[in-house]
């Protein structure tokens, strides 16, 4: 994306947020999963050799399947979701060495941006609508503030330049993709999102122009913190810095349970608040039970009182949440984002 | 709807935010987990207890801090590895973790290493514009990226902010350059205006405690939303062991910044006394020195405020009065009390009550004083006293002189001169030698004994000295040195002396000359007059004042006798020896199995310089021994204490010299840098361009690069040429780095640290303040810092910047001991006796450039409390020394110098073991 367009979009995303609370996506595991690909559709031509199963590794899918992922999309776009997610929350380097597919992380990042741009594309050509793409950044499965090792609570499993080499990596593609905004999410340990947000702004100073940051933490248990200890506020204070867009919480909890740390948040922050909670708590069988009208219902009063600027859903929701959530804030009013004190003197 | 407004206030987290908002008055920053501040914390760290050091870390949170300062800068300790390590394990403790961390290093890497660690919003300690604008901003962009808020010393090009409107200054330049060109917000900025040392007797430091709270009101006025920080233990440093006015200093300073607007500070919060309990009388004696008042009593306010101190010795301000029956004695005892005993608190009163008393004021000098002095002559002549104590014996007599002064000069203009001298000594360290602590320590031992002494200072050439001794119609001219060029430059002066006319005494002294040399080069160029070589100061004196008495001719004529023998003697007994020739020698050089051997490459090949060094560092690394042979102290400390004779002398000279040293670390008198280079460097023999066939085994050649096919420069060695014994080798520098031929890759360092930068000026303070101990005290401490900084530099070389031994670890004591792998010889030492090998070291280090350390044409550094050398990292290679050598080796070692021969036997004469 040029620079010229990329301020274009900047410019009307916060036009757009004054006025209006902004719809994001919902899951994409769970319509993943409902198409029901074999080990050989994950590979396709291009991986069907690869030394081990990729099945799993929806990510890959941005590659190997790009018209289904472009499906997907379009249905939360039709649902009424103004910013769509990259399919890319495991595309790091460090993520996919699970599935030995490290070298390919740049090229997943690279398919997801371009696949996501193209549904918006189309959607924009069949209804006149403008919607935006934003490129995930997932939390990796490493922890650069946390010991995985009980009896050794200074050790590292990853470290900080590690984690900042290969969110630059990319970061790098997903712009070259054509993505809109940055959206570093499911942030359970701070410092891995600081070192993301360092390789972003990395990034953006070798491109020469910034794109907006969305920020989303997850509050993981009642404790009302987040896995690696911070309280909402801590956790805004800590990546305030690169003047986000919007900063909020998505995941884990049910929409129920993240309200009060939402407001948390909102009490302290100068940018907008995201909300994007699961479609409940997982079930016994790993299921989610809210239906997109209970969620709707709840997710509707985070916007009637004031609390959020952007929504939407996370694990287990589906377009027909997205739609319910889309219909349900719609046309009431964001919320008011505090003007930042002006210089005392001088 | 109204606009929601969001207060611009400093927001920072651990796990816990931290909101540094318009109700918080003033933020604690608990300082035990910092090497530099807390003995205790140093040495659990030192002794990797990191759960001990965990736990201070806890019960500072648990005592109220609520932010924690943690530094690990510390010569011994890789300050990387313990900072990463500690925050690490502080992210595993809830308890700590929760408030904001403090990441506190000098070094940019340490920081930078922190803020990698640091989950939260931390703050940076320290960045400032030291070295210069761009630098700055760099750091500032970092830190932004990492999400951190900043302190920012009021420092830039030209040093540390001392005054008002240089602090002001500062911090305004800081301020625009971070908020305009950086977009660094600004309640992100913490300005530590520099809190320095008070009271510390020197006229220039009366108005730091004001200047710091003034600016502290400025900066908070017309820079928006800042804050103002600082470190207050400097502030007392000259009460040291006086915790109670310690405690009340800080008590007293922090009520009037913080009213300033200092809202933070670093500060041990359970060692502050209660602003309202500091009794009325200390407290107004603390203000009047903080705001640089005159007390009612007119005395100095650090002077008052000195002298009430003492009242507040011990734990809890219990009053300690000294012992002064000795004032209740008549006049001339007290006067030789105060002489013998070096104090100057009574001594204007009682010379002034002496003067009253006698008929002139010259016998106050030539009576009660001289006959005080007489008694410290006595004592120091016997062994009683010892040379600090003598030169303090100096300062009250200089003092009670300048009371009298007046009054002679006045009765002079009466009466005419009345010159009682014993007599007139004219004293000089000759042309191109800067060295001149054991010269000034002379002219003061020699005053205390009534002899007059003109000091004409350093590098004074031979014509000016002699100019100024007949104008001045001396009785004695005395010569110092340290280098062995100054050798040849006293010769020099001995035979214009001759040309001249002159024929008084000539004395020479100084560390590298000898009864040998003065016999056997000086003398004979003097014919009209005696030289005589002198140890030390106590013989100066007794040397002078038989030259001065009645005995004087047949004193001069025995030395002549001596010296004449003696340098027959030397003439015989050189041509006896059996000694290898040059070649003979290089067969028998060490042989090193290279063989498997792999050197390791340096961090770096070229130059690097660090400047503006943490003086409080290096002093660490300081060995007292040879500080107290300077002093003509003998012994290794520290039991040098326990000495029958004169450990008394030597621990009060200790006391004296450590408190300087706080002073010179707390004010800055100082300062210290150094420049550091790796080459690639192999023995080749068969290479010099232009095939001038110039190599040679005992030359190093550095190349430009690893390719190793383009000559840089060429460290020449000297190699011994004595006889050996079986199994021992003739040994040469060039020995210890691999030959081109075995293929290895090898490297060669060089260096040179200085902590004079400053030096002159303070000494020229002290003596115009006619306190010459001090000066001789603060030049012996300088040159102790300067091998220290030498000492500290080659660990950090072994351990990080060559690397080649990472795992090192000793004490300071094993240092000394020379316990370690690998040397630093110096040019002009033993090792490489050569002082020219300098320029060439100073050229590949551009030296003078970088660091400001020149040479003179003897090739003396100036200023003279620096040290260079080079580096070698074998584990086989090691001191020694070269010894005499024979005319192959000259002439062979001036043909690869491009040297004239005769040129070449000026450099070496005094390794020369044959007649030029």
């Amino acid at each position: 994306m040029s620079k010229d367009l990329a301020n274009q979009r900047n410019q009307e995303l916060y036009a757009r947020a004054k006025h209006e609370i902004l719809v994001l996506d919902g899951a994409m595991g769970s319509l993943i999963q409902d198409l029901k690909f074999t080990e050989e559709q994950f590979r396709a031509e291009k991986y069907a050799d690869w030394p081990q199963d990729i099945k799993g590794n929806n990510d890959i899918l941005s590659v190997t399947q790009p018209e289904a992922i472009k499906q997907l999309h379009l249905q939360y776009l039709q649902a009424g979701a103004d910013i769509l997610e990259t399919n890319t929350f495991s595309s790091t380097t460090i993520a996919q060495a699970d599935y030995k597919m490290q070298d390919e992380a740049y090229n997943i990042n690279l398919q997801s941006a371009i696949v996501a741009q193209q549904a918006c594309a189309e959607h924009l050509a069949a209804t006149g609508k403008q919607c935006y793409v934003a490129g995930t950044l997932g939390p990796t499965n490493r922890t650069a503030s946390m010991s995985p090792d009980v009896n050794d609570p200074g050790f590292r499993a990853v470290t900080f330049d590690q984690l900042r080499i290969a969110y630059g990596e990319a970061t790098r593609a997903l712009i070259i993709g054509g993505v809109d905004l940055i959206l570093v999410e499911t942030i359970f340990d701070t410092l891995n999102a600081k070192a993301a947000l360092f390789a972003v702004e990395e990034v953006f100073e070798e491109i020469g122009y910034r794109l907006p940051i969305m920020i989303s933490g997850t509050i993981t248990d009642l404790s009302g913190r987040t896995l690696s200890g911070q309280t909402p506020e801590a956790f805004y204070y800590s990546i305030n810095h690169v003047e986000p867009f919007s900063v909020g919480l998505n995941c884990a909890l049910g929409a129920q349970e993240m309200r009060a740390h939402v407001q948390s948040i909102g009490a302290v922050a100068t940018s907008l608040v995201c909300a994007y909670p699961n479609a409940g708590l997982p079930n016994e069988f790993g299921e989610y039970d809210e239906s997109p009208e209970y969620m709707a219902k709840l997710v509707g009063e985070f916007a009637t009182a004031g609390l959020v600027n952007i929504v939407g859903g996370c694990c287990g929701t589906t377009p027909a949440h997205i739609k319910a959530i889309a219909d349900a804030v719609k046309g009431v009013t964001p919320r008011q984002v505090p003007i930042v004190e002006t210089l005392k003197f001088g | 709807m109204t606009d929601k407004i969001m207060p611009t206030f400093m927001r920072l987290s651990g796990l816990e935010p931290f909101v540094f908002s318009d109700n918080v008055n003033f933020v604690n920053v608990g300082e035990r987990t910092n090497v530099t501040g807390s003995a205790v914390f140093k040495k659990l760290i030192l002794n990797d207890d990191y759960e001990g050091a965990l736990a201070v870390a806890r019960q500072q949170v648990e005592n109220g801090a609520q932010i924690i300062d943690i530094n690990m800068d510390e010569g011994m300790l890789d300050g990387e590895a313990a900072m990463v390590r500690f925050l690490n394990l502080i992210a595993a403790e809830p308890d700590i973790a929760k408030v904001p961390i403090m990441i506190d290093s000098s070094k940019w890497s340490v920081i930078e290493a922190g803020l990698k660690c640091v989950q939260g919003k931390a703050i940076v300690n320290s960045i400032s514009l030291k070295e210069g604008e761009e630098q700055f901003i760099h750091y500032a962009k970092l830190i932004k990226r990492y999400g951190a808020a900043t302190v920012v010393m009021a420092f830039d090009e030209d040093g540390q902010a001392d005054t008002y409107q240089r602090k002001v200054d500062i911090c305004t330049r800081s301020y625009r350059v971070l908020v305009d060109k950086v977009g660094f917000k600004p309640e992100d900025i913490i300005f530590d205006p520099n809190i320095f040392a008070v009271a510390t007797g020197l006229e220039e430091h009366n108005e730091y405690g004001r200047a710091f709270i003034e600016a502290t009101k400025t900066i908070k006025a017309t820079l928006p939303h800042v804050h103002v920080s600082g470190g207050l233990s400097n502030l007392s440093f000259s009460f040291r062991g006086n915790n109670y006015v310690r405690e009340a200093m800080h008590s007293a300073f922090l009520f009037h910044a913080i009213k300033a607007g200092m809202d933070m500070g670093i500060v041990n919060a359970g060692q502050l006394t209660i602003y309202d309990d500091i009794p009325k009388k200390l407290l107004l004696a603390i203000e009047d020195v903080l705001f640089n008042r005159t007390p009612d009593n007119g005395e100095t306010s650090a002077d008052n405020l000195l002298e009430l101190a003492q009242e507040y010795m011990g734990e809890k301000g219990v009053k300690r009065k000294k012992d002064l029956k000795w004032r209740e004695k008549n006049v001339a005892d007290r006067l030789a009390h105060s002489l013998v005993n070096g104090i100057t608190d009574f001594i204007v009163e009682d010379t002034e009550e002496a003067r009253l008393g006698a008929k002139r004021p010259l016998h106050v000098i030539e009576g009660a004083l001289m006959d005080g002095m007489n008694i410290v002559g006595d004592l120091f002549g016997s062994g009683q006293m010892f040379l600090p104590q003598v030169v303090k014996s100096a300062r009250v007599m200089k003092a009670a002189v300048a009371h009298l002064m007046p009054y002679i000069e006045e009765e002079k203009l009466a009466t005419g001169d009345t010159s009682t001298n014993s007599g007139r000594i004219l004293m000089a360290t000759v042309k191109g030698d800067v060295h001149d602590i054991g010269k000034n320590i002379v002219g003061v031992v020699l005053q205390c004994n009534n002899f007059e002494v003109i000091d004409m200072g350093v590098m004074v050439p031979a014509a000016d000295i002699i100019k100024k001794a007949k104008e001045l119609d001396v009785d004695i001219i005395g010569l110092s040195g340290l280098i062995t060029p100054s050798l040849d430059e006293m010769c020099h002066m001995a035979a214009e002396m001759e040309r001249e006319g002159l024929s008084i005494p000539l004395l020479i002294g100084g560390a590298t000359t000898s009864k040998v040399h003065t016999a056997v080069k000086i003398n004979p160029n003097y014919k009209a007059g005696q030289t005589i070589y002198v140890t030390d100061a106590s013989r100066a004196v007794a040397v002078a004042t038989k030259l001065m008495g009645d005995g004087s001719a047949a004193y001069q004529a025995d030395t002549l006798a001596e010296y004449i023998d003696m340098a027959a003697k030397h003439a015989r007994a050189r041509s006896s020896k059996d000694r290898p020739t040059l070649a003979q020698s290089r067969v028998n050089a060490l042989p090193i199995d290279w063989a498997g051997y792999e050197p390791k490459k340096p961090s770096f090949l070229g130059v690097k310089d660090y400047k503006n060094f943490d003086l409080a560092q290096i002093a660490k690394y300081i060995d007292w021994s040879p500080f107290f042979s300077s002093w003509e102290l003998k012994g290794s400390y520290p039991s040098i204490f326990d000495n029958e004779k004169y450990g008394e002398a030597a621990k009060n000279l200790y006391q004296d010299a450590t408190a300087m040293l706080d002073k010179i670390i707390a004010g800055r008198w100082t300062k210290a840098s150094s420049v550091v280079g790796f080459w690639p460097a192999n023995v080749d023999e068969a290479s010099w361009p232009d095939n001038q066939n110039l190599g040679s085994i005992d030359d190093v050649t550095l190349y430009t690069d690893d390719t190793r096919t383009e000559i840089l420069a060429k460290f020449h060695g000297l190699r011994q040429q004595m006889k050996k014994q079986p199994g021992r080798y003739n040994d040469c520098l060039a020995d210890f780095i691999a030959p081109k031929t075995s293929g290895i890759a090898d490297y060669v360092g060089g260096f040179t640290v200085t902590t004079g930068l400053g030096e002159e000026d303070k000494v020229a303070q002290f003596k115009a303040a006619g306190d010459d101990y001090s000066a001789i005290l603060f030049q012996s401490l300088c040159d102790r810092l300067a091998e220290a900084f030498a000492e500290l530099m080659h660990a950090k070389v072994r351990k990080e910047l060559w690397g080649y031994a990472v795992d090192e670890k000793i004490d300071t004591n094993e240092l000394w001991k020379e316990d370690y792998v690998g040397i630093r010889p110096a040019p002009g030492y033993p090792a490489q006796p050569d002082h020219t090998e300098k320029q060439t070291l100073f050229k590949l280090l551009d030296t003078t450039k970088r660091i400001g350390v020149k040479l003179t044409e003897s090739c003396a550094m100036w200023p003279p409390s620096s040290v260079s050398g080079m580096y070698f990292s074998h584990p086989q290679s090691h001191y020694f020394g070269i010894g005499k050598i024979e005319k192959d080796q000259v002439k062979d070692y001036a043909r690869r110098k491009g040297m004239s021969l005769d040129e070449c036997e000026r450099w070496l004469a005094p390794l020369l073991n044959y007649i030029k």
